[in-house]
């Protein structure tokens, strides 16, 4: 369409457009950080997202957030620009290692209140970058999940929808993930000297 | 509900998506259980840790920049 009413509403479109969704784009290039843990690479990612939904947007219907929404083509954008090769996610059984959480329930009650306090205060004690290195980290589809989830504060359906797989799956990405971060984050906490090491009860 | 089936459901209480019922049973054991309470309470700031310190500034002209990039898209 061409001549002055069509252009008019092009721009009233990308205004509206940036009124919607500016508020989002500083949270949006941090998962666009964590994705990609390249800052040149996280901006090409939030660029394509707003230019994508900007196409999209004549076609957004309010039925999801505008926010799931946004997180849904930054995803796909995502596994569109970066996702170079298809690796399986680490699929090895986490269910034998020792939680973290519950050291202290196997070894004695004194002994758990007396860990975990130490727990708590380490990880309050992590600096930023030790936090996000702990994220990068992870396997990208447990990163993924619990970037989402964690960091986002999606429930399990938007994050299904986003990420478009079965609830199950995500329930399942979050609970492993979740206790490899748990992991990743006392080997930190421990590789900064932030928590005494203690053989493990029963180990 | 014994330990290592509360264990399994930290976190679906803690994202609040599980039923009533189930909320109410992992409620009562972490008031009587004070291992479980507090691999809870470690759960709870693990969480909160992450979502607290994964904030990164944004890169100063990204805005304009798309802003531009948009501008450009529209004038096709």
């Amino acid at each position: 369409m061409s001549g002055p009413p069509g252009i008019l509403v092009d721009m009233a479109d990308q205004a509206k457009f940036e009124e919607m969704t500016r508020e989002y784009m500083p949270a949006l290039y941090s998962h666009a950080l964590r994705l990609t843990r390249n800052p040149a690479d996280a901006e090409d990612l939030v660029q394509e997202t707003y230019l994508r939904a900007y196409r999209a947007f004549p076609n957004y219907r309010e039925g999801g957030t505008l926010r799931a929404w946004l997180y849904r083509i930054a995803t796909n954008a995502y596994i569109n620009m970066y996702r170079a090769k298809q690796r399986r996610p680490d699929e090895r059984d986490l269910d034998g290692m020792e939680e973290w959480a519950l050291h202290g329930a196997i070894g004695g009650l004194e002994a758990a209140a007396a860990a975990r306090t130490a727990e708590v205060e380490a990880l309050d004690a992590m600096p930023d970058d030790a936090v996000k290195q702990a994220l990068e980290d992870l396997p990208e589809v447990f990163r993924q999940t619990v970037l989402l989830a964690d960091v986002e504060g999606f429930s399990y359906r938007e994050i299904a929808e986003i990420t478009e797989v079965p609830i199950g799956t995500v329930m399942s990405r979050l609970h492993r993930g979740r206790r490899k971060l748990e992991e990743a984050l006392f080997d930190l906490a421990v590789e900064r000297g932030l928590v005494p090491t203690k053989e493990p009860a029963g180990a | 509900m014994d330990c290592y089936e509360i264990r399994e459901q930290l976190y679906a209480y803690l994202d609040g998506e599980t039923t009533v019922w189930r909320r109410r049973a992992v409620a009562r054991h972490l008031e009587e259980c004070p291992p479980c309470l507090e691999g809870y309470t470690l759960k709870v700031t693990v969480r909160r840790v992450v979502a607290q310190r994964c904030q990164d500034p944004l890169p100063a002209d990204l805005e304009s920049r798309i802003s531009a990039l948009l501008a450009a898209e529209a004038a096709d």
